[in-house]
C-alpha cells in the first residue's frame, strides 16, 4: 500500500474577521492597526456587569455571505456561550452560535483545472479572542485586547476536498468572494482570515469516512496545501503498517514538513455549551434577507462565466476575478468600449507586469480604464501601431493623460492614407534602381529594404498593412 | 431625627424640592443615625459618607438654581455591593472582587443619580447573591434589625436591614430567586421585584441572566412605586430589556382593587413545611384584601413542585458561566503562582466562598457534554410548565398570593451546615424568577415571641402577569391601608 492507495478526505474551517467599524457585541471601535490595548471597552475587557449587544452591520455582512454562497439563511438563530480558560478571552467563554447557527448549506464553486464544487455546512457568527504576545527570552506573555470581539463568520464546508491544492484553490474562491463582498479584507498574514483543516483518509472506492485529526493555525494558501500534504503522509504511514490513527488536534512544523500532534481526544476540552441567556434569539426578517438578494454585487464565478463567454481564456478571467479592484478595473475597461479579449490582454500582460514591477497598486494607476479603452480603440482602428501602442501606454502610464493626446503630441499615428503612402512608396521605388533590378532578379527578401525606407521616410508611422499592399501593386510581378 | 428618619422616601424628595429641607440635612441626619447604629447590623460593606455629601450639597444648589433634581431629590439609598459603581470600589460580596474600582456606573446608578438620589455607600450581600441569609460572606454576617442574632435574608440581606433600620429611606436589591423578597419579608418592609425586562440588568453583576432583576426595598408600597418608576424602562445596553411604556406607578397605587380575584393554591399552603404562625397571618393578610373588596379565588400551579429543582439546574448553570471571568488577571484580586493554571487555580480557591464554589460545581456538571439535555434541557422545558402554569392560572385571576418565606426567621448559623434546608426556603419566590413574572413581598404580621423565636415580622407576597406591576402596587397599598405593621420600628435599632 502506499498513499495513492488512500484517499484524503478534507474540510476546511475557515475563519474570517468581519470589517465592521465597531466590535461584534459592544461600540466599541475596531481597526486594524492602534497600538495594544488602545480599542476596549467595559464590555470587551469582560467587567462584571457588562452585557452584549448585537451589532447589525456584522449580521449584515453575515447574511451578504451567506448569500453569496447559497446558503439558506435562518430568520431564527442563537447564540451559545462556549466555555475555556485562557488569558486571551475576557468573559471564560466566547460567545457564538452553536446547535442553531444563522447560515446552513450553500456551495462554493471553485475554478481551476478541473473545476470542482465544495458543499457548505454552515455559517456562523462569533467573537474573536484578544492576543497573547509571547515576548522572546522572557518569561512573561503580554495581553492585548484591540481584537477581543471582533466579529468572526466561521465557514465550515463538508469533507469535498480531496487534496491540498484543491484546499487551496477553495480557500482563494472563498476569499475573493469575500472582497468582492467588502466585508472583509481576509488577509492570511494579517490573520483576519485564518483557517484549520479536517484531514482524514479512507481507501480508494470506499465512502466510510475515516478518523479525522484537525490541523490548527494553518497562515498561508501554501503551508494549508504542505501541512494538509504532510498529515495525508502521516495518516498513510500509519495505515500502511496496519495502525490506526488516533483523533487529535494537529500543528504544522513548516521547517521540517510535518504535522504533529498538539492534544489527542481524551485531552479534548468540554466546551460546556450554554444558549446565552443575554442575547434573545436573532431575528433576520425574511424581507430583510429578499431585500439583500435584490442587491448583491457580481460575484467572481458569475464574472468569469460572462468573460470567458466574451472569449477571454480561463486563466485570464481566473486571474482578473481573484480581486474585485481588478475585476472593477477590467469591468470599467469593457464598458468604455473595448473588447473583452483585447482589454483582458492588455489588463493581465501589460498593466499587471508593469505595476508588479514599480510594486505599486491598482488603486494608484494612472491609466484609467477609459483610457485603456481608448488605446485599445486606437489600435483596433488602426492609428496605434501595436508597437506605437505599447509606448502611448508606458507614457500614459507615467503622466496620466489619454493616449489620444499622447499618440498625437509624440507623433504615434500611423499614417493609413493610401494616396499619401502611395506617394511615398512611388518615390523610394524611384530613387532605388539598383533595388529593383536585384529584386526582378529574384531576390525578393528585398521587399523589406521597401518597407524600411518607407518607415524611414514616415518615421515609423506607415500603416504596414496598406504598405504591404502599395507594394503589391507597384513591384514588379514575381520574378518578372 | 425621627421627622427625617421616619419620613417616607417621597415626603424627603418633596421637602428638597420645594426647598422645606436641604438634601444637605438630610444626609447629615441619616449619615448620624448610622454612626448611632449601623455597627450593630453590618448592614454595608461600604459607606461613602464625602461622596453622600457633596452630592447632597450638589442637589441643594440644583434647587437653588431652580432646577427640579428628580423625584427622589436627596433621598439616601443604600445599593446592594453588586450594583455598579463608578470610582467605588464594587465586590459583590466576593474576596475575588476585592479592589475592584469599576470604570462605570450601571444603568441603576445612572438612573437613580438622574432622579437626585443619594447614595450612602454598598451594602452588604451573600456572594454573588447567591444565598438566602447573608451568611455567604467573607466578611461579618449582616443581622436582623429585629433580633441581632437572626439572619436578615438574603442575598439582599444588607439593603433590607438598612431600609428596615432606617439607615437609608430605600435601597437597591437584586432578586434572582427571592433575593429581595425574602429578606424584605424577614425584615418586615417592601421588597418588589419588576417583570423579567421591566429593569435593565446593565451594570448589575449577573448571577442567573435569565433570572436576575433589580428592585427597590422600601417601608411602604408607593416609596417602591416611586423608585420602580425610576428605574423602569428601556435601555439598549441590555439586550433582554424591555421596550414597553412605563406606567405611573405612584398612580397605580390609588387604583380601586374592587373584584379583584385573588388566586391561592391551597396545595401549597396547606402543608406541613409551612410554619402556623406564617400560615395564620396569609390568612389574616387574605382576610385584609378580602375586606377591601378582592374575591380569593382557588387556583393549581400542577408543576409547582418541581420549581426549586428547576431553578437550581438553572440558575447554576449559568452562574458557573458567568463566574468563568472572574480569573484575576483583568481586575480583581490575584493570587499569582508560578503558572497560568496554577494562578488560575489559586486565585479562584482563595477568591471564592463555598456556597459560589459549590454552585459553580452544581452548574459546570449540568452542562457538561453528555449532561446537557438531561438536566438544563429538562430544566428548560419544566420551566416552560411552570410558565404556563401561571399563565393557565392568570386566566382566572388578577394576582396570585403566598407566603413570601415558609419561615420567619432563622438564626445565623442554624442552617449554615444543611444547603438544602437553606434552598428549600426558597420555595414560594422562585416560580415569578422562573417565569419572569412581577412579585412583591409586603409586611404581613409577625410571629408570636416564644422561648425560641423572638417576635420577627412575616412577609406576604403577591404575584401578576407579565408587566402587572400596576395590579400588585394596588393590591399592596390596599394592604397597607389597612394594616399598620410597615409602621413598626424594628427592636433592636431604636436608639
Amino acid at each position: 500500500m502506499s498513499v495513492a492507495d488512500w484517499e484524503p478526505v478534507i474540510g476546511l474551517e475557515v475563519h474570517c474577521q468581519l470589517q465592521t467599524a465597531t466590535k461584534l457585541f459592544s461600540a466599541c471601535e475596531l481597526q486594524r492597526l492602534a497600538p495594544p490595548n488602545t480599542l476596549v471597552d467595559e464590555f470587551t475587557l469582560g467587567l462584571p456587569g457588562t452585557l452584549p449587544v448585537v451589532n447589525e452591520a456584522a449580521v449584515r455582512s453575515a447574511v451578504a455571505l451567506a448569500l453569496a454562497l447559497g446558503c439558506d439563511v435562518q430568520t431564527r438563530s442563537r447564540f451559545a456561550r462556549k466555555h475555556y480558560f485562557y488569558p486571551d478571552l475576557p468573559k471564560g467563554y466566547q460567545t457564538t452560535q452553536g446547535s442553531e447557527p444563522y447560515a446552513r448549506g450553500g456551495m462554493v464553486e471553485v475554478p481551476g483545472d478541473p473545476p470542482h464544487r465544495v458543499r457548505l455546512t454552515r455559517i456562523h457568527m462569533e467573537e474573536d479572542a484578544g492576543k497573547n504576545v509571547h515576548v522572546p527570552g522572557e518569561d512573561v506573555s503580554l495581553l492585548d485586547f484591540n481584537r477581543a470581539g471582533a466579529p468572526l463568520l466561521e465557514i465550515v464546508s463538508e469533507p469535498d476536498i480531496r487534496s491540498g491544492a484543491e484546499a487551496a484553490a477553495y480557500l482563494r474562491e472563498l476569499r475573493s468572494i469575500v472582497r468582492f463582498l467588502g466585508i472583509s479584507d481576509a488577509n492570511m498574514e494579517e490573520g483576519t482570515l485564518r483557517c484549520d483543516a479536517n484531514v482524514s483518509l479512507r481507501r480508494r472506492g470506499t465512502t466510510e469516512l475515516g478518523t479525522r485529526c484537525e490541523i490548527k493555525n494553518l497562515n498561508s494558501f501554501r503551508f494549508l496545501a504542505l501541512a494538509i500534504g504532510a498529515e495525508i503522509r502521516r495518516q498513510a504511514d500509519i495505515l500502511d503498517t496496519g495502525g490506526r490513527v488516533q483523533m487529535a488536534t494537529m500543528s504544522y512544523d513548516a521547517d521540517r514538513d510535518q504535522t504533529r500532534v498538539m492534544r489527542t481526544k481524551e485531552e479534548a476540552a468540554d466546551y460546556r455549551y450554554l444558549p446565552e441567556p443575554d442575547l434573545p434569539p436573532l431575528l433576520i426578517p425574511a424581507a430583510w434577507i429578499e431585500t439583500m438578494r435584490a442587491c448583491q454585487p457580481a460575484l467572481p464565478a458569475q464574472l468569469r462565466a460572462e468573460w470567458t463567454a466574451a472569449e477571454v481564456s480561463e486563466a485570464d478571467a481566473e486571474l482578473l476575478s481573484s480581486e474585485p479592484d481588478l475585476a472593477a478595473y477590467f469591468e470599467a475597461t469593457i464598458a468604455a468600449g473595448a473588447p473583452a479579449k483585447k482589454a483582458a490582454n492588455w489588463v493581465t500582460i501589460e498593466l499587471l507586469a508593469k505595476l508588479r514591477a514599480d510594486e505599486r497598486t491598482l488603486a494608484d494607476c494612472r491609466v484609467q480604464p477609459a483610457h485603456l479603452a481608448e488605446l485599445i480603440g486606437l489600435v483596433e482602428d488602426g492609428t496605434l501601431s501595436q508597437r506605437a501602442a505599447k509606448q502611448v501606454f508606458f507614457a500614459a502610464y507615467d503622466e496620466g493623460l489619454p493616449p489620444a493626446e499622447i499618440a498625437e503630441r509624440d507623433g504615434h499615428r500611423q499614417v493609413s492614407d493610401p494616396a499619401k503612402l502611395r506617394a511615398i512608396v512611388t518615390e523610394v521605388l524611384a530613387v532605388s534602381d539598383k533595388q529593383l533590378a536585384q529584386y526582378r532578379a529574384g531576390k525578393t527578401a528585398l521587399r523589406s529594404y521597401f518597407v524600411g525606407q518607407v518607415m524611414k521616410k514616415t518615421r515609423g508611422q506607415a500603416n504596414p498593412k496598406v504598405v504591404s499592399d502599395l507594394l503589391d501593386e507597384l513591384l514588379p510581378g514575381d520574378a518578372g | 431625627m425621627s421627622q427625617v428618619i421616619d419620613a417616607t422616601a417621597r415626603e424627603l424628595a418633596a421637602q428638597v424640592r420645594s426647598g422645606a429641607r436641604s438634601a444637605a440635612e438630610i444626609a447629615a441626619t441619616f449619615l448620624e443615625r448610622n454612626d448611632a447604629v449601623a455597627s450593630r447590623l453590618h448592614a454595608w460593606s461600604r459607606r461613602d459618607d464625602d461622596r453622600a455629601r457633596h452630592r447632597a450639597a450638589a442637589i441643594d444648589a440644583e434647587v437653588a438654581a431652580g432646577r427640579d433634581p428628580g423625584p427622589l431629590a436627596g433621598v439616601p439609598v443604600g445599593l446592594k455591593d453588586n450594583f455598579v459603581t463608578a470610582g467605588v470600589e464594587t465586590c459583590c460580596g466576593s474576596r475575588i472582587l476585592a479592589g475592584w474600582i469599576p470604570p462605570y456606573d450601571g444603568a441603576h446608578v445612572q438612573r437613580l443619580a438622574e432622579a437626585g438620589a443619594v447614595s450612602l455607600g454598598k451594602c452588604a450581600m451573600d456572594e454573588f447573591a447567591m444565598g438566602s441569609s447573608n451568611e455567604n460572606t467573607p466578611d461579618e454576617p449582616v443581622r436582623n434589625p429585629w433580633a441581632l442574632d437572626f439572619v436578615p435574608g438574603g442575598s439582599s440581606g444588607g439593603s433590607a436591614a438598612a431600609v428596615a433600620a432606617r439607615l437609608v429611606p430605600f435601597a437597591l436589591g437584586t432578586d434572582t430567586g427571592g433575593s429581595i423578597r425574602q429578606p424584605a419579608s424577614m425584615c418586615g418592609i417592601v421588597g418588589l421585584k419588576p417583570t423579567y425586562g421591566r429593569v435593565s440588568r446593565y451594570g448589575m453583576i449577573a448571577f442567573g441572566s435569565s433570572l436576575d432583576q433589580a428592585g427597590p426595598l422600601t417601608r411602604n408600597v408607593r416609596d417602591a412605586a416611586a423608585v420602580l418608576g425610576v428605574l423602569a424602562g428601556h435601555d439598549p445596553r441590555d439586550s433582554t430589556c424591555l421596550d414597553e411604556p412605563v406606567p405611573d406607578y405612584v398612580a397605580a397605587c390609588d387604583a380601586t382593587i374592587a373584584g379583584a380575584r385573588i388566586g391561592v393554591d391551597r396545595s401549597v399552603i396547606d402543608h406541613d413545611g409551612l410554619d402556623d404562625d406564617v400560615r395564620a397571618a396569609f390568612e389574616t393578610s387574605l382576610a385584609v384584601l378580602r375586606d377591601a373588596g378582592a374575591q380569593i379565588v382557588d387556583i393549581t400551579l400542577p408543576h409547582f413542585a418541581h420549581a426549586i429543582a428547576t431553578y437550581y439546574v438553572l440558575a447554576t448553570a449559568e452562574a458557573a458561566s458567568n463566574l468563568s471571568r472572574y480569573d484575576g488577571l483583568r481586575y480583581g484580586a490575584q493570587q499569582t503562582r508560578p503558572g497560568l493554571r496554577q494562578t488560575y487555580e489559586a486565585t479562584r480557591e482563595h477568591g471564592f466562598g463555598d456556597e459560589v464554589k459549590r454552585r459553580i460545581m452544581l452548574g459546570t456538571f449540568v452542562l457538561r457534554e453528555g449532561s446537557f439535555a438531561r438536566y438544563y434541557g429538562r430544566a428548560q422545558k419544566v420551566r416552560t410548565l411552570i410558565a404556563r402554569d401561571y399563565a393557565a392560572a392568570f386566566a382566572s385571576c388578577d394576582a396570585i398570593a403566598s407566603p413570601t418565606s415558609p419561615v420567619a426567621g432563622w438564626r445565623i448559623g442554624e442552617k449554615q451546615a444543611d444547603p438544602m434546608a437553606m434552598y428549600l426556603s426558597d420555595v414560594f419566590t422562585i416560580g415569578a424568577n422562573l417565569a419572569g413574572l412581577p412579585a412583591i413581598s409586603i409586611p404581613g404580621g409577625f410571629c408570636r415571641a416564644t422561648e425560641t423565636m423572638p417576635r420577627l415580622p412575616i412577609g406576604f407576597q403577591l404575584l401578576a402577569p407579565r408587566l402587572g406591576e400596576p395590579t400588585l402596587l394596588a393590591l399592596a397599598a390596599a394592604h397597607e391601608a389597612a394594616t399598620a405593621w410597615h409602621e413598626q420600628m424594628p427592636t433592636q435599632v431604636q436608639s
